[in-house]
């Protein structure tokens, strides 16, 4: 993993006009690390993990937010990091598939899309884990019709769903919080 | 994507102050509906304004128990709260029929109302486009038009302003607070957006330079009985091929006034006053709820592949109407879904 990155840089601030072309210094805090990164104004926070961090567990699938696949959590809610500019999300903690986790324990999500063999190609599995513990987060999914509603944001183009729904219902009903 | 400058902004004043009108200058807050347009090299902006720091982001109380939503709340953060949902259900419900939780927590109400259609030839800039290209022509009146309009529209553009959210607002007359250079000003929510004209290329009548700060929604009595049913392809994340904001004002099983609104037919959310002050004082049953279809949907023009819209928003008007008289008990607040409520 990647320490903190500091780099020696003339890049300006975000309160200056920034120039087409002109790289641009932005303070991103993944995983609980802090990177300063110098980036165009248009590139994404899903190709800033991707091409200047080597995170590339989050997935590019569609770059128009239809796929879902590179869903992360930012501020603990989930969002499409492919239609954001990494320069607008500088300080705010940013969770991606990397920094579930601990150690060598995989996040209780992780280890159920495994017990559920909840994926094929699992192009889309980091996106599904995210955005589960997204919604999970959020609190509002109470019965099979919800999740199901609820998860709909994120595709599998494999057909995984009655696989990942129960890796989904598995650690919801452990944690206690659900009955679905 | 296009090359851009960018910048901060901290006060509307200051985001303001960067414009200039004319020049291409974009502001973005969600992003989602601007930098997906910008992949597909619709929307070319030269200069890129972050407003997400201005003071905008709380949903206020007025004095006569009304709210005021700011432009930067999410969409999400808007239907999950409780003012919201004990006052305007209606809203709440259309909102969650919308997009999906990624989107809409990044979405804001302002964004809302200014995402563009999603006619697919918009987004295709191989084909010619009137809105995207002025003077192009339409690709979509002759060409595969099943998504399209059939109120309003012009022989320059067919094309549907695609938000859910935007079909409650027109019911509810909410109204759009805007800041430009020279002071503020309201716009009703029927006049926010426009139909195509010649001028297809400008879907509102938000002048270039001008800042939406806030939605306002009026005092009202329609939390009890209201429908919001959006009919398309899919039963999730999908655009509507038609959808009906419904509310009723009931007395003794008579009607003291209605709100009846469209979406995914029209270039802006599509409503009959007439059709709704007909209603007044009407019976709640069926047989009137289809009159008044027939009244709403008199002056529909069907293209190609379209016209079974007119059939479809006639049954959807009378079962959102009749969901909403026969709603009982208000929905719950905290497992709200919209699949999860369509069923009951």
């Amino acid at each position: 993993m990647k320490e903190v990155i500091e780099k020696t840089t003339h890049a300006p601030a975000t309160n200056t006009v920034v120039k087409a072309g002109q790289l641009i210094q932005v303070h991103l805090t993944i995983n609980e690390k802090k990177y300063v990164l110098e980036l165009e104004p248009w590139t994404s926070i899903l190709d800033a993990l991707r091409e200047h961090l080597d995170l590339i567990g989050t997935k590019k699938g569609c770059d128009h937010g239809q796929c879902g696949a590179c869903t992360i959590l930012v501020d603990g809610k989930r969002i499409k990091s492919c239609l954001t500019l990494a320069v607008m999300y500088q300080h705010v903690p940013i969770i991606t598939i990397e920094g579930l986790a601990e150690g060598d324990k995989l996040h209780p999500l992780q280890q159920a899309f495994i017990d559920h063999d909840a994926f094929q190609c699992g192009y889309c599995t980091p996106g599904q884990i995210c955005s589960a513990i997204g919604m999970m987060n959020e609190g509002r999914a109470k019965t099979k019709d919800d999740v199901h509603e609820l998860m709909s944001g994120n595709l599998c183009r494999c057909g995984a769903y009655n696989n990942i729904f129960a890796a989904i219902e598995e650690v919801m009903k452990k944690e206690g919080k659900e009955k679905i | 994507m296009n090359r851009f400058s960018y910048i901060q902004s901290n006060t509307v004043a200051e985001a303001l102050d960067e414009v200039v009108p004319n020049d291409g200058s974009k502001f973005i807050a969600g992003g989602t509906n601007l930098i997906d347009l910008m992949r597909a090299n619709v929307e070319r902006p030269a200069h890129i304004i972050d407003i997400t720091h201005l003071d905008l982001h709380t949903i206020k109380e007025m004095e006569d128990g009304g709210l005021q939503l700011g432009a930067l709340v999410k969409n999400a953060d808007t239907a999950y709260n409780e003012k919201v949902q004990s006052r305007y259900p209606l809203l709440a419900k259309a909102i969650l029929a919308g997009a999906s939780p990624q989107l809409r927590n990044m979405a804001t109400d302002g964004g809302n109302l200014l995402q563009r259609t999603r006619c697919y030839y918009f987004y295709d800039s191989a084909t010619p486009c009137n809105k995207r290209s002025p003077g192009e022509g339409c690709s979509a009146i002759e060409g595969y038009n099943r998504i399209h309009a059939i109120f309003g529209t012009s022989d320059h553009c067919i094309a549907t302003h695609p938000s859910d959210m935007c079909v409650a607002l027109a019911a509810l007359s909410a109204k759009v607070h805007v800041t430009n250079k020279e002071g503020k000003r309201e716009i009703p929510f029927s006049e926010f957006h426009r139909l195509p004209g010649d001028t297809p290329h400008i879907d509102s009548n938000l002048k270039p330079g001008e800042l939406i700060t806030a939605i306002e929604l009026p005092v009202n009595n329609f939390h009890r009985h209201y429908q919001y049913i959006k009919v398309r392809d899919r039963r999730s994340y999908a655009f509507a091929l038609v959808s009906v904001a419904a509310a009723l004002e009931l007395e003794n099983n008579v009607i003291k006034s209605a709100r009846i609104a469209l979406g995914g037919v029209a270039h802006k959310p599509w409503r009959n006053l007439e059709a709704e002050s007909f209603l007044s004082g009407k019976p709640t049953d069926e047989s009137v709820f289809k009159i008044v279809a027939d009244m709403i949907l008199k002056d529909a023009k069907g293209f190609k592949y379209n016209s079974f819209k007119i059939e479809l928003a006639k049954r959807t008007i009378v079962r959102a109407l009749t969901e909403a008289k026969n709603r009982t008990a208000s929905e719950p607040l905290d497992c709200y879904t919209y699949n999860r409520h369509e069923k009951t």
